[in-house]
């Protein structure tokens, strides 16, 4: 434990002079241990990572006392010296693979394009390498996937490919900067054992960059927490979760949904507010000169469910089962068929002045705070833009303190009316989302992962905002989400989504403590769970 | 006063741009990259060349029947202006600043002998006595008065600008005379700009009333006022073009973007049939049918200047009319991506109707497309004019173009020794100007484009 891998002493990076992203760290990393820096979005944590490489944007600065890799200063080394590093020494995995490959590149001359950088070795011998690495990251089928190009490989494949990679170097240290945010649960869990079993085999260090605490737990040796550019705290995991010294990091602690929530619950039965029987979302799939149908993507096959006044049910499901676009054709966003009444109306077959009289009844959060919102329009224009389409009678001072009403609602200043999004954070915008969906007095909320591109802190309170308003205006939610412990917070109901279908729905308590379903068996399994006691 | 069509239509351009700067003064999304502009010293260093040709081009386009009629003609303001310019018209070719005629002609002493010699220019250094001796000398001393004039009228500007500040200040607050406006690298280039192109324009000014500083063409007339005329012609072609194509390209574009199905399909049909009928093909068409029916409706069309601006016109049209498919393709490309956009979605959901949201989604954020392909465009339908002007089918070869000087110029190429002067004066005018579109264009485009600023 004496010479360790990687020591950065004292490093700083500012933006344009003036905006200091990271303070002043200092950190080790030992052989063979796994070393994870928390933090939430903006924190530095991945600008560190990259700088230890030097790929820093352009306009950044970085000022350290040393980065020594094995005791070498890299920051005394030229570009070209560090060319060999980068790959050779220190693998590095990305965040997405669905953009870290190149599409016109089959994977395996993608591996091999490392393996030449660093390694002087004949063709059979960078052949044989390549295959190697791919039963390395286990991916089924090696020997035939080489040839394969990226966009045939699933998301968990690709980041197999991705460690793949990264490992072609036989580097002593893998960073691997969030590997498993943009993936399922089930696949996160997978690629976290690998990540671990290949740790074991090879002996590297790994350095993890997560905000997710929950999987920092399962996998990390020791554990640093970073909060705008600054660690402030540092320990082995056990110590680091038993018992958090920061104010921050149990700040952290405290805002992890926890799935032991669920009891929580009342189970007392409402009468339904909505109600979806048959429901089918089919996409077709057209081959030929003639356009013929052959086919159909069914993303939507035959859903029941029923929700209750002023309660929640949540959709859980993985990526592509389905959940989203089951919650955009009830409002009639994407074509659906199938029988869909709410408040007594029936949805199903309204077309033009008559279904838009009806959308005041279902609303809609989105997933993207960013994109969920027009960047031209002032904050006040966005929320009242409902009220001036459905109820044009309204005058303008009227709406005026409509709006001033609901950003009070959603706890944010008055003047945010007179304000662009783009000056509010990921989480004020999401309480935007949520006035502008108020606006119109909607009897149901369909919430289309509200939380997933949040920080956990700011998920909490997003929320808890949910659940207040949920009480003072007995507003359903159809709350679409891939994570269970959210769910456990903020559902009454859940139903289980599985290609298209719903395979298993009923109270929360039930379904997360006894799942009947196998596949929501697994889902549960999968989750990553806080280990409070090493 | 005679308000021409082309006139018309410029008059109404600057009406609708005064009009969107108030529209827009104050929007969050438009001030940051206009102050990006403004802070970068290529932009406004090619703005205030562009504003210059802007300038001229603008004299140039109020009309007016003098009221010493005798030829029934309509001249500019920039015409009433440079009249002596404009009158003073050799026999033939003269070199710049010569003061004899560039061929020999057979002339008659005074004793009444014949001699076959280069005679004196009529006008172009006729203050003159002896030519050859004093000439060198007359034209620096001309041209340096000229550039003292520039310098002055330059420097008493800004001590104005600088003052005006400070003294509007008062007295009691005596801050270091405008520090801030000087210190700005930006506002520093456009007075070094200032510096040089005004005293340029004033040494032109001052030496055009003794010589012909660019020469003169083939029957005499002057270069340099024919390269400043065409200067209108260029500016009506680039942003005229671009009033006339907007619309179509702006309409289609989001129609077919935002509905797709039929819509789609009709308006793509359109714009890839237009796309393969060869635009010079069009372009030739048009001007014929407007010389077809000018000629039958003579009694419309008496002076010769209202035909070549009705010919300029319909140049515009038929630019504009083939040239729209490229933003068109642009703006449906950007529309199909921003439909599928959330808070369109979300709009559609509050039960907005499609019609707003065409203009309060979609619209407002395809502009910054629009208005980066305005300004690169404006460069090469300049280009264009004068290519077009180069093979007969552009503008009217009575009216100024650089297009027209280039085409006249092209025959005498071969001639020996080479007349180069107006070639060479429509290409360093158009370089000029094409030069500073282009770079305004790059500035522009580097300030709106939300993915090299990451403003957004």
């Amino acid at each position: 434990m004496n010479n360790p891998i990687l020591a950065v002493e004292r490093l700083s990076i500012t933006f344009n002079h003036r905006q200091t992203v990271v303070d002043d760290i200092s950190f080790e990393i030992h052989a063979g241990e796994t070393f994870a820096l928390v933090g939430e979005s903006g924190s530095g944590k991945s600008i560190t990572a990259l700088s230890v490489l030097r790929l820093l944007p352009n306009n950044a600065r970085l000022n350290a006392e040393a980065i020594n890799l094995h005791g070498d200063d890299l920051l005394k080394r030229s570009e070209f010296e560090l060319c060999k590093i980068r790959g050779r020494r220190i693998g590095f995995i990305f965040q997405d693979p669905m953009s870290s490959l190149n599409p016109v590149m089959t994977i395996g001359s993608q591996i091999e394009e490392v393996i030449k950088l660093h390694f002087d070795l004949p063709r059979d011998a960078i052949q044989q390498r390549v295959l190697e690495l791919l039963q390395q990251v286990e991916l089924p089928q090696a020997p035939q996937r080489i040839k394969d190009y990226p966009h045939q490989l699933s998301g968990g494949q690709r980041q197999r490919v991705m460690i793949a990679i990264a490992l072609a170097g036989k580097p002593d240290l893998l960073i691997a900067d969030e590997p498993t945010t943009s993936l399922d649960v089930t696949i996160q869990a997978q690629i976290l054992a690998l990540l671990k079993n290949i740790q074991q085999q090879t002996g590297m260090a790994l350095w993890l960059i997560s905000h997710d605490l929950a999987l920092v737990s399962s996998i990390a040796d020791r554990v640093a927490v970073m909060q705008q550019g600054k660690i402030v705290e540092t320990g082995a995991t056990a110590e680091f979760f038993n018992q958090p010294k920061h104010p921050y990091t149990r700040k952290l602690l405290n805002a992890l949904p926890s799935m032991q929530n669920c009891l929580a619950h009342s189970t007392e039965e409402k009468p339904p507010l909505l109600q979806v029987s048959d429901f089918y979302c089919h996409y077709p799939i057209r081959k030929g000169i003639f356009k013929r149908i052959v086919d159909y993507v069914r993303a939507v096959d035959g859903v029941s469910f029923d929700i209750q006044q002023g309660k929640t049910l949540a959709l859980v499901g993985e990526s592509g089962c389905g959940k989203t676009t089951l919650g955009k054709s009830l409002l009639n966003l994407i074509p659906g068929s199938g029988r869909v009444v709410i408040n007594g109306v029936e949805l199903n077959g309204l077309t033009g002045e008559a279904l838009r009289r009806q959308r005041a009844n279902i609303q809609i959060v989105f997933q993207d705070p960013f994109s969920s919102m027009n960047p031209r329009m002032l904050v006040g224009d966005i929320i009242a833009e409902g009220i001036r389409a459905l109820h044009p009678e309204v005058s303008a001072e009227q709406r005026k303190a409509r709006v001033r009403q609901l950003l009070q609602q959603v706890d944010l200043p008055e003047d945010s009316a007179l304000r662009y999004p783009h000056e509010f954070s990921g989480g004020q915008r999401q309480r935007i989302c949520i006035a502008r969906a108020l606006a119109v007095d909607p009897k149901l909320i369909v919430c289309d992962e509200p939380t997933s591109a949040l920080d956990v802190s700011v998920q909490a309170q997003i929320i808890q905002l949910l659940k207040t308003l949920q009480k003072e205006k007995g507003v359903s939610y159809l709350f679409i989400t891939h994570d269970l412990a959210v769910v456990a917070e903020i559902a009454d109901d859940v139903a289980v989504m599985y290609q298209g279908k719903i395979i298993e729905q009923g109270g929360v308590a039930e379904v997360l403590t006894q799942p009947k379903h196998a596949y929501t068996k697994k889902l549960l399994a999968a989750v990553p769970v806080l280990k409070m006691d090493h | 006063m005679v308000v021409l069509w082309t006139d018309a239509l410029i008059y109404l351009l600057i009406v609708v741009m005064l009009a969107l700067g108030l529209y827009l003064r104050g929007k969050e999304h438009i001030k940051r990259p206009l102050q990006q502009i403004g802070s970068s010293k290529i932009g406004m260093i090619s703005l205030v060349v562009l504003l210059f040709f802007v300038l001229i081009g603008l004299l140039d386009s109020v009309h007016f029947k003098p009221a010493d009629d005798k030829k029934n003609e309509i001249i500019s303001l920039l015409d009433d202006w440079a009249t002596p310019l404009r009158e003073h018209g050799e026999k033939t070719y003269s070199a710049p600043f010569a003061t004899m005629l560039y061929s020999k002609e057979m002339m008659m002493l005074a004793d009444g002998s014949m001699q076959w010699d280069y005679p004196r220019l009529e006008f172009g250094g006729s203050h003159l006595d002896d030519p050859e001796t004093q000439r060198i000398r007359d034209i620096l001393q001309k041209g340096f008065y000229g550039l003292a004039q520039g310098v002055g009228l330059t420097g008493l500007f800004m001590t104005l600008y600088l003052c005006i500040p400070t003294l509007r200040r008062g007295n009691t607050v005596r801050v270091a005379p405008a520090a801030g406006a000087v210190v700005n690298p930006s506002t520093k280039a456009v007075w070094l700009v200032l510096f040089i192109i005004v005293p340029l324009a004033t040494t032109l000014i001052h030496l055009s009333a003794y010589y012909h500083v660019f020469g003169t063409d083939k029957v005499g007339e002057d270069v340099f006022y024919q390269a400043v005329k065409s200067i209108r012609t260029g500016l009506v072609i680039g942003t005229l073009t671009t009033l006339i194509m907007l619309p179509m390209a702006i309409i289609f574009g989001i129609l077919a973007g935002f509905f797709r199905g039929w819509v789609d399909d009709v308006i793509q049909y359109v714009y890839t049939t237009l796309n393969s009928i060869p635009g010079v093909l069009l372009i030739a068409a048009s001007i014929l049918m407007v010389q077809v029916y000018m000629a039958n409706h003579e009694a419309a069309f008496t002076s010769v200047i209202v035909r070549a601006d009705m010919r300029l016109l319909f140049l515009c049209m038929i630019l504009g009319v083939t040239s729209w498919t490229g933003l068109c393709r642009l703006l449906r490309a950007e529309t199909l991506k921003l439909r599928e956009m959330e808070y369109v979605q979300a709009a559609s959901a509050l039960g907005v109707k499609q019609g707003a949201i065409l203009l309060r989604h979609i619209l407002p954020n395809v502009m910054h497309i629009v208005l980066i392909s305005v300004v690169l465009d404006f460069s090469s339908l300049v280009l264009a004019e004068a290519v077009l002007s180069y093979i007969n089918i552009g503008v009217d070869p009575t009216s100024y173009s650089w297009g027209n000087m280039i085409n006249g110029a092209r025959l005498e190429m071969a001639r020996e020794p080479i007349v180069w002067w107006s070639l060479t004066a429509a290409f360093v005018f158009m370089f000029a100007l094409v030069l500073a579109a282009n770079l305004f264009a790059d500035v522009v485009q580097d300030a709106f484009d939300p993915r090299r600023s990451g403003n957004e």
